[in-house]
């Protein structure tokens, strides 16, 4: 490997040598304190140096990774969303027993998801995948004396290891058909081959439910809520966006790499899927009382939105168009969700181990955390999809994205589920902005200055994406044409 | 440039207010109130004394004003904002009914003021951008952005049924919002198509050649969201909830500005965008639009509640500016625009004496009122100028309004300005009833009332004079609105002969 191979693949380098770092710096001086903000520096040094790295793309470094500016961006955006999470979570893991190691896990979580972002090949594939889960049961579980995470972690567990195993054993069969294992290759050999087509139905599909398991995706959307419920709400915030937009980068790469497109099928399935999840995960958000469990069904909701663009790309004219849309669309999402998320766990740091997740613990918040309760409205608003914040755009560009294919019942399903997922998120508002009066008298939520500044830098971004987003845009164009 | 001033104006006013709060707990209304008036003497001082001409458009209408800054290029999208004649009535109408409505919430508001004054700036910076936007996509941003802020103003300064309110008020208008944003980047995309790159600008938009099925449908989807916002029949029924359960300078806002978004953006954006399209739909719209004065004016008569009385009344009279705006000719138009600015005036003076009863009795239901007259005679006053203004007594703006579109609707639908004049008779049953019930009659219980004070009896006779002036002497609201419902009618044409076809299709229907 030449020092252009290591300086393409630094954010990865600085991930796992932070870690390690991180690793000694446990065993010589157990201190919360130190090794979060450690774990954040190390973060954002991997953010950083995902700008160096982009100075050589695109370089093939392996037949493994591919370092173009698709992956870097995503790196980027991954390991600030990680850095975020650590910040948001020190208050809340320092509560328990031995948190330190919480940080750690996280950094491998967000390499995990890094690696997905790099891979063109099935192994890095499967690798990234193993490393993002494998952290993530256990980060799950980490507050280790309480049922709900276990429950939570050994849930996912079972559920995420069954998915990786389907998709595993996909990947076989393509291989045994195709004899290939990079995503083009396997493009390529799927174009020329004509033996073994018979496996090629059940290897599809095998790899198509393993992916979407991670997604959430209706049908395979069971575990959600309860993973969401159980797990400690700044592991949730990760959860949410950064795994699962990882597996949504790789999807897409493999989908485009390897032109899954031609197989209109399976496109049309996704289609399909993509409506019933809009549709039901709107709905069952209608019936939640408990805010982790409404946002887990609003994200089912929201992959649902973003599986239009593999619709759309169908027709290679509007490819460009639907990915363009695709990385706003997660840029916009990981941004909401995190403050979405952040919010639960500033109001839930308090020493009783309890979270504080029901609508009624959120009542009147406005009138007590005027900037928190502000950070909440930002992001629900982005959810909701109202302009002037991030998540506007985003469906602005969905709109586009799927006006230019004519997907018409595509785009009435985006709407109805958009006006549904109007209601409960307009709910949560509603009962932030009770008066004194009409609740009882609540806890006070702990809040430093950390966590002010965090939800400052949380709205400000949401609103710049909504605001001013030409700059990405053109970031967006120029590293995709 | 002047006119992002004045949205900054009371967008930046809306957080000053809102800070003032933390000085002393009277500051915020002197505050909001002094944004308001810098915001109308900004506007009246930075006006041309003769209008801008687009010259690169050919299909330039008169405008005052016109600004247009490069914001995505990704898209086509600019900061597009113009004024002509008729937004600059309308923003007017905007700023002196925030005056009324600061003045209403007075001495209403004690629970939090200065967030309530924000809001009730923010709202009007929202309108005033719906006013003026140029670019689609802008004016979708503002379109959706105003609804914030009154749902705030709803939620939680609302009465005893807000959340339901509120919260009908914000899905009915977002989910069709949604529709005429499926629409507007669909026809986008059609203008993508036609000439090979991406705008969101009005001018751009103008006569393009569209599908015919295509034009119906995306027609279609903007006619939903401003009929839903006007309100024409079907759609209504968020209205009364709304305006009953906001607080009284929500219920002004509401009624007074917020209607006159959708009838606006039919005006300006849904015919002219698909002129064929939406002659052809003429005769169905025009039908909801007497739908809607008589259904509104009977229900209206059934009313107990004050406030909501009031609310159907507004149904009906908007359903007059509905049939206005289809009949599409120019006595119908300039109506329209009268019956905007006249019952903008008109309900919102309602409003704010309702809203003055119910601080003051804490009630909305009339039959717990009667006599108020002697305990109230300014009240009692107040309360039957604006009901007559309402029934349309000749002589008030309500009256040229509704007298001009049945006279231009009588032209292309004679039966229908027929049925229509129905509304008058019935404006008057209800209007009349609501007097006799409230304020007339001997008092049932003795209460100690106070009567309107000097502030309430200011806002009330700058509202009885614009009514008298628009009434008696209409001419320059109309000299404002003509050369634009020129332009409009210029983009639009072959309407009467659309007409004309749509009339000989009812004629052989019947």
């Amino acid at each position: 490997m030449s020092a252009m191979d290591f300086q393409a693949l630094l954010p990865l380098l600085v991930l796992a040598i932070g870690a390690t770092l991180l690793m000694l710096q446990i065993a010589w001086l157990r201190k919360p304190g130190l090794t979060g903000a450690l774990a954040a520096l190390v973060l954002v040094l991997a953010a950083l140096s995902c700008r160096f790295a982009a100075e050589t793309a695109p370089l093939q470094v392996t037949p493994l990774l591919l370092a173009d500016r698709y992956a870097l961006l995503f790196c980027t955006l991954f390991c600030l969303a990680a850095a975020v999470t650590a910040l948001l979570s020190r208050d809340y893991v320092s509560r328990g027993d031995e948190p330190e190691e919480f940080f750690l896990l996280l950094i491998l979580a967000t390499m995990g998801a890094c690696v997905l972002a790099y891979a063109v090949h099935v192994a890095s594939l499967l690798l990234g995948l193993e490393l993002l889960s494998v952290s993530l049961y256990t980060l799950i579980a980490y507050p280790n004396k309480s049922i709900l995470p276990l429950e939570a972690a050994v849930k996912y567990l079972v559920l995420s290891g069954a998915a990786s195993a389907t998709a595993l054993f996909g990947f076989a069969l393509l291989y045994a058909a195709t004899g290939a294992l990079g995503f083009s290759a396997i493009g390529q050999a799927l174009g020329e081959t004509s033996t073994g087509q018979g496996v090629l139905l059940p290897a599809a599909v095998m790899i198509f439910a393993g992916l979407a398991f991670k997604l959430s995706v209706v049908p395979f959307h069971l575990w959600t809520p309860d993973v969401y419920d159980g797990a400690p709400a700044p592991v949730t915030g990760f959860l949410a966006s950064v795994a699962k937009g990882a597996v949504f980068v790789v999807l897409l790469r493999l989908f485009l790499d390897a032109d899954l497109f031609r197989y209109y099928r399976l496109v049309e399935v996704t289609g399909l899927l993509a409506i019933i999840s809009m549709v039901a995960g709107n709905l069952l958000a209608l019936l939640q009382a408990n805010i982790k469990r409404m946002l887990a069904y609003s994200s089912i909701a929201h992959m649902g939105y973003l599986l239009i663009v593999l619709m759309v790309c169908t027709n290679a004219a509007n490819q460009a168009l639907a990915v363009e849309a695709a990385i706003y669309y997660l840029v916009a999402y990981t941004a909401t969700t995190l403050a979405a998320f952040g919010l639960l766990t500033l109001i839930s740091c308090d020493p009783s181990g309890r979270e504080n997740i029901q609508l009624q613990q959120v009542s009147g918040l406005f009138w007590r955390q005027p900037l928190l309760a502000c950070l909440m409205l930002v992001a629900l608003l982005s959810l909701a999809g109202i302009p002037l914040t991030a998540g506007f755009i985003a469906k602005f560009y969905l709109v586009n994205a799927a006006v230019s294919g004519h997907h018409w019942v595509l785009l009435f399903s985006l709407v109805l589920g958009s006006g549904i997922g109007i209601y409960y998120y307009l709910r949560v508002i509603y009962y932030m902005t009770r008066r004194p009066e009409e609740h009882g008298a609540e806890q006070e939520p702990i809040s430093d200055w950390r966590g002010r500044i965090l939800s400052g830098l949380l709205i400000a971004s949401i609103l710049l994406l909504g605001v001013a987003p030409g700059s990405l845009m053109q970031y967006l164009r120029a590293i995709l044409h | 440039m002047s006119m992002l001033v004045l949205i900054l104006i009371l967008l930046a006013g809306g957080l000053v207010a809102w800070q003032a709060e933390r000085l002393h707990p009277d500051l915020p209304r002197w505050a909001a109130l002094g944004v308001v008036v810098i915001a109308l003497l900004f506007l009246l001082y930075s006006l041309p004394a003769a209008p801008v001409s687009l010259a690169a458009d050919p299909l330039a209408g008169h405008w005052l004003l016109h600004l247009k800054l490069a914001w995505i290029p990704r898209f086509g999208i600019a900061l597009e904002l113009a004024m002509d004649g008729l937004s600059l009535v309308l923003v007017v109408l905007t700023l002196l009914l925030g005056l009324v409505a600061i003045a209403s919430s007075w001495s209403e508001i004690d629970f939090k003021p200065g967030l309530f004054q924000a809001n009730l700036l923010w709202t009007l910076a929202g309108v005033c951008g719906v006013f003026l936007a140029l670019d689609l996509f802008l004016f979708f941003l503002f379109w959706e952005v105003m609804l914030i802020p009154m749902y705030l103003l709803i939620a939680i300064w609302g009465h005893e049924n807000k959340s339901y309110a509120a919260m009908k008020f914000f899905i009915f208008t977002q989910a069709s919002g949604l529709l005429m944003l499926l629409a507007i980047v669909v026809l986008a995309w059609q203008g993508l198509a036609a000439d090979g790159r991406l705008s969101f600008s009005y001018f751009d938009l103008l006569g393009l050649e569209l599908d015919p099925r295509l034009a119906w449908w995306t027609m279609l989807g903007f006619f939903l969201a401003f009929a839903v916002k006007l309100p024409a029949f079907p759609f209504h029924t968020w209205l009364p909830d709304a305006h009953t359960q906001a607080p009284t300078a929500g219920s002004v806002l509401l009624a007074g500005i917020l209607l006159k978004t959708g009838a606006y953006g039919l005006l300006r954006f849904c015919i002219p965008l698909f002129p064929e399209a939406s002659m052809q739909f003429a005769p169905v719209a025009m039908g909801l639009g007497v739908a809607g004065v008589i259904y509104g004016a009977v229900l209206a008569f059934a009313q107990s509640d004050f406030k909501r009385l009031v609310a159907y009344s507004s149904v009906s009279h908007m359903g007059f500016v509905l049939l206005g705006l289809y009949a599409w000719n120019q006595l119908a138009l300039q109506g329209a625009v009268m019956q905007m600015v006249a019952h903008g005036v008109s309900t919102a003076a309602l409003f704010m004496l309702a809203g003055a009863l119910q601080h003051r009795l804490h009630t909305r239901d009339m039959g717990r009122m009667g006599g108020l007259w002697h305990q109230a005679p300014r009240m009692g006053a107040c309360a039957m100028f604006f009901a007559v203004a309402s029934l349309g007594l000749p002589g008030l703006g309500n009256f040229v309004a509704e007298f001009l579109v049945l006279l231009g609707l009588f032209a292309v639908q004679p039966w229908l300005a027929a049925v229509a004049a129905l509304g008058l008779v019935t404006a008057a049953i209800y209007s009349l009833w609501m007097l006799q019930q409230a304020f007339q009659g001997a008092p049932d219980e003795w209460r100690e009332m106070a009567d309107f004070d000097a502030r309430e009896m200011l806002a009330m006779a700058v509202m009885m004079v614009a009514l008298l002036w628009l009434g008696l002497y209409p001419q320059p609201v109309l000299d404002l609105a003509q050369p634009v419902i020129e332009s409009l009618q210029g983009l639009a044409p072959g309407a009467n002969t659309v007409l004309a076809l749509a009339t000989d299709a009812a004629g052989s229907r019947s």
